[in-house]
């Protein structure tokens, strides 16, 4: 059992999963017709054996992105692929498709690259960042290029407000980005070379630039300045 | 699929938030289910006055309990609680922000402000972003003068407005959808209330509305271009709080203030569905259901709703008489009357009469009493029942009651689609299977009851099976609370009908309980139950065997009998309202009334007397059905000895008590025949006639001449063909 749950825990990191199949106008079509994959249907497997039956509506958000995953988007056949999978109406998971934004309802890009813009990263220089991904992309938002490598978005706080100004690159976070780092990362995505994620200043993921100020040493184990208590094991002696 | 046993059982519990889930289902079974020991009442404060409320009761109930009324979209009485809308907000004291009244369980102490400063001024708040994207189109939608949001907007909107985008480039729009040739939909004024969505997936069973999109972006629609195809989508009409799910054959045609309404009962089905006629100028435009807890809630069925239109085509405007060409010609009153006094005259008694199934009680009697007069005992239904089982009225009437099969736990149904045949009991049967885990069987075809069912086979042998108790779903019927087994009046006809009858009357005396009757009979039409209260005999073959030189017809379309069947020389008279398979072999049509334009009783399937109000005038000549037999038997010189509704209202109190006492339900025995049942059930595969959506939408004289009803049958083949076509292009 904990065998077969493995791959789902690790979902996010499965070779395959990292980013959405390649897709072209051409393909369409033929993805139209939706079905699990070998392995999804294994995924898709380990993952109901965590719901009991009558609540395998649960399931819904994660199979929708297992889909997703697969076919680079969600078409309605994977949704009512998804809601058949799990017997719910096809409609109930098509609304849930439809409200989340990270659901795709149309063929997108390879790589979506999402732009924050939310306060932090404005204040930070994220809306130049957007102008300068809609200038070299020659995009507008939630528009996909011709050849389907990218699709731009303009987004809302990813959690990354410390690395301001932040984009993401389908489960990748590029932070702390300026002009020039932004345009080698979309040079690179251009040429399928994915850029490793981080931050772009140097520094080590959220930490000082100039190094550590605090926390330099290994933190205190557990117990720490706390008050010893007597065992109880041991008998009290008068 | 919708059900909702797992909050239910969670709200047993008694945390508020699972107790509010199950009561937004149904209040009443919410106060059935908690334990047997009433939950001690709190007291809270509704515009300072004290009322005393069992725990749990949310805001908005508590405030209706003293007759406030606290504005509401979103909310009905019959759905689950949605909370969105947030037109009910309400200041409850020492509480930081207003609360959503249909959602707030109510705690001991409130003081609830129905009508302060903060509160209206939440609503006014509220009105004011409704408005922000609705259309002010009032003037050309259908709507206008019965819509909630326009009442609301003038009760407790803003008196003025600060929408100053007079270009109206914000606005929102959203295109509209076909969702088939019933109800109409202008989704730009649609205020996401949800009450459709909620309709059709709790009460009609199909799933196929939804919400798409969210924030600006939402839309209520169909998530493939789909047609909305339920036998109740007229509801949804009703439920819309604005005019963006209208009545499309009704649209643009009347406004409400100009026509007059007239309370009534349907009689396109055996429910007896309470409805409301409105009429203008001698024209039945449209038709409404009226609310009535015992029958139809406030629901309606879409035959009952839209074959209204049926009622103005194919009428026989005119006495006629069949000339010696074989031309039925139209005459005047007398000539027609004459003819068939002396058709009925040379008859010397050889007379029958068969009553249809739109005939009314009054007419039913008048012309037994016509016919007995003559010195003939034939009179008969045109629809089959069991022979000799009419005595006993538990025989054939819907004994667990239309209500009671609410509360049903095991149902089987033998032969039977309630779905198309009682749309209503269906409805009572899915509640039950949603809120009272309700285990259906059938047997019969394969069929799709918009719940879960289990399918025992088509073979009639099952019966006898599932009655000797050796099935498996006699286990459960036995040890349900209270099971019910409902027959297809259709299958009584059979000619193993008798027997599968005597075996499940037989088996229901064990599944007895008191004040429960297991035993029911569904019937299919609305004169069935009343022609055999009143001693009709059951099936126009009977009438057909006596051979009879003058045949009466009334109301009798359903093309039984056939004019090879009846002697050569036979003088058929036909009394009804359309011009279908009855005229058609008439040799005298005498023009009668349909139900909107007489005063008549209906008996429905379980046994409920309802009268029909008269809300337009016959066309033409036409006349009331009984004052047609009336003139005739002064004209035969058999006077029958009543002038007035009145009088032969008394006649019929003699025949039969029961049936004036209007809206009362007389409960009747066990069920059973009077004589020994030597047949035993043969085999053979049991067949129901309305297995599909399809056949659902013609089946009587009124509803075979609506051009709605025809519409609704060719969309229903125009999707089936999309789907199919989909399918064999495998996209």
């Amino acid at each position: 059992m904990l065998r077969l749950l493995q791959p789902v825990r690790s979902i996010h990191l499965a070779p395959i999963l990292r980013l959405g199949a390649p897709l072209n106008a051409t393909e369409i079509r033929k993805t139209l017709k939706f079905e699990f994959s070998k392995d999804n249907q294994r995924r898709v497997k380990a993952l109901l054996a965590w719901y009991p039956q009558a609540e395998w509506k649960g399931a819904l958000l994660p199979l929708l992105d297992i889909a997703q995953r697969q076919q680079g988007w969600l078409s309605i056949s994977a949704v009512q692929a998804v809601a058949e999978t799990i017997k719910i109406d096809p409609m109930e998971a098509f609304e849930a498709a439809q409200f989340y934004t990270m659901f795709f309802m149309k063929p997108r890009g390879k790589y979506v690259v999402s732009v924050c813009t939310s306060t932090p990263c404005k204040l930070r220089g994220g809306d130049e960042i957007f102008e300068a991904c809609k200038k070299t992309l020659n995009l507008e938002h939630g528009q996909t290029t011709p050849d389907m490598q990218f699709t731009l978005k303009e987004d809302y706080c990813m959690g990354a407000c410390v690395n301001a100004p932040v984009l993401a690159v389908n489960d990748d976070m590029y932070e702390d980005l300026d002009e020039k780092s932004l345009s080698k990362i979309l040079a690179d995505l251009r040429n399928d070379k994915l850029p490793p994620a981080g931050p772009r200043n140097g520094r080590f993921a959220s930490e000082p630039k100039g190094g550590l100020t605090t926390l330099k040493i290994p933190p205190p184990p557990p117990g720490f300045m706390m008050q010893k208590l007597p065992d109880p094991k041991k008998k009290k002696c008068q | 699929m919708i059900r909702a046993p797992l909050v239910k059982a969670l709200g047993a519990l008694g945390s508020p938030t699972h107790q509010m889930a199950s009561r937004a289902v149904r209040t009443s079974a919410m106060v059935a289910q908690t334990p047997a020991k009433a939950p001690e009442k709190i007291e809270v404060f509704v515009d300072d006055i004290p009322v005393q409320v069992v725990p749990g009761t949310t805001v908005l109930q508590a405030a209706a309990q003293i007759g406030v009324e606290i504005p509401r979209f979103c909310y009905h009485e019959r759905l689950a609680v949605a909370g969105n809308c947030r037109m009910c907000l309400v200041e409850v004291e020492k509480s930081p922000k207003p609360v959503a009244a249909c959602a707030m369980p109510v705690m001991k102490g409130w003081r609830i402000k129905t009508n302060s400063d903060l509160t209206r001024k939440a609503r006014e708040g509220v009105m004011e972003f409704l408005l922000m994207n609705h259309p002010l189109d009032c003037p050309i939608c259908d709507q206008g003068g019965e819509c909630d949001l326009q009442d609301q907007a003038m009760a407790f909107g803003s008196d003025r407005s600060r929408f100053t985008d007079i270009n109206y480039t914000g606005k929102r729009a959203v295109e509209d959808k076909d969702i088939g040739p019933l109800v109409k939909t202008i989704m730009t004024r649609c205020i996401h209330c949800t009450r459709c969505v909620r309709f059709a997936s709790e009460i009609a069973g199909v799933d196929d509305l939804g919400t798409t999109g969210r924030g600006n972006d939402m839309q209520i629609g169909t998530y493939v271009e789909k047609l909305f195809l339920t036998e109740l989508s007229g509801n949804v009409i009703d439920l819309c709080p604005v005019g963006a799910l209208t009545n499309k054959p009704y649209s643009f045609v009347a406004r409400p203030w100009e026509i007059r309404k007239v309370s009534s009962i349907d009689v396109l089905d055996a429910v007896g569905s309470n409805i409301v006629v409105s009429t203008r100028t001698n024209e039945v435009l449209r038709i409404l259901p009226r609310e009535n807890e015992d029958v139809n809630e406030e629901w309606l069925a879409d035959k009952s709703r839209f074959a209204c239109d049926g009622l103005k085509r194919q009428r026989l405007v005119a006495p006629m008489v069949r000339m010696p060409n074989g031309e039925l010609q139209a005459v005047e009153w007398e000539g027609a009357l004459i003819a068939v006094a002396k058709a009925v005259k040379a008859a010397g008694g050889q007379i029958a009469g068969i009553s249809g199934q739109l005939a009314d009680l009054e007419a039913q009697v008048a012309l037994k009493d016509l016919l007995n007069r003559l010195g003939s005992e034939v009179v008969a239904t045109e629809q089959g029942f069991i022979a000799g089982g009419t005595d006993n009225r538990a025989n054939y009437l819907l004994n667990s009651t239309i209500a009671g099969l609410e509360e049903a736990d095991a149902v089987l149904l033998v032969g039977t689609n309630p779905r198309y045949e009682a749309p209503l009991v269906n409805t009572r049967l899915r509640k039950a299977y949603v809120h009272n885990e309700l285990q259906i069987a059938s047997i019969g075809p394969k069929i799709d009851l918009s719940y879960d069912h289990e399918n025992l086979g088509a073979d009639a042998a099952l019966v006898k099976d599932v009655c000797s108790g050796a099935h498996a779903f006699s286990k459960v019927l036995e040890g349900a609370k209270k099971p019910a087994i409902i027959i297809g009046a259709d299958l009584l006809e059979r000619a193993d009908g008798a027997a599968i009858h005597a075996t499940v009357a037989e088996y229901c005396k064990k599944l007895k309980k008191p004040n429960w009757n297991p035993f029911n009979v569904l019937q299919t039409n609305a004169a069935q139950v009343g022609a055999l209260d009143v001693g009709y005999k059951a099936g126009a073959q009977t009438a057909v065997k006596a051979q009879p030189k003058v045949l009466f017809l009334l109301n009798a379309d359903a093309g039984k009998v056939t004019r090879e069947q009846l002697p050569k020389d036979c003088f058929v008279v036909y009394i009804g309202s359309h011009g279908d398979n009855g005229a058609s072999i008439a040799d005298a049509v005498l023009p009668g009334a349909a139900y909107t334009e007489k005063q008549g009783i209906y008996v429905n399937t379980e046994g409920r007397p309802q009268q029909t109000l008269p809300g337009v005038s016959p066309p033409g000549m036409a006349r009331e059905d009984w004052k047609i037999l009336r003139a005739l038997s002064e004209v035969v010189g058999k006077p029958l000895p009543y002038d007035n509704l009145d009088e032969l209202r008394n006649r019929l109190e003699d025949v039969a008590p029961h049936l004036t006492r209007l809206g009362h339900l007389e409960p009747a025995g066990d069920a059973g025949a009077a004589g020994a049942i030597s047949k035993s059930i043969g085999g053979g595969a049991i067949d129901i006639k309305l297995k599909e959506l399809r056949d659902y939408f013609m089946t009587d004289a009124i509803s075979r001449a609506s051009p709605t009803m025809a519409k609704c049958i060719s969309a229903v083949n125009k999707q089936q063909r999309e789907n199919e076509a989909k399918q064999s292009v495998a996209i």
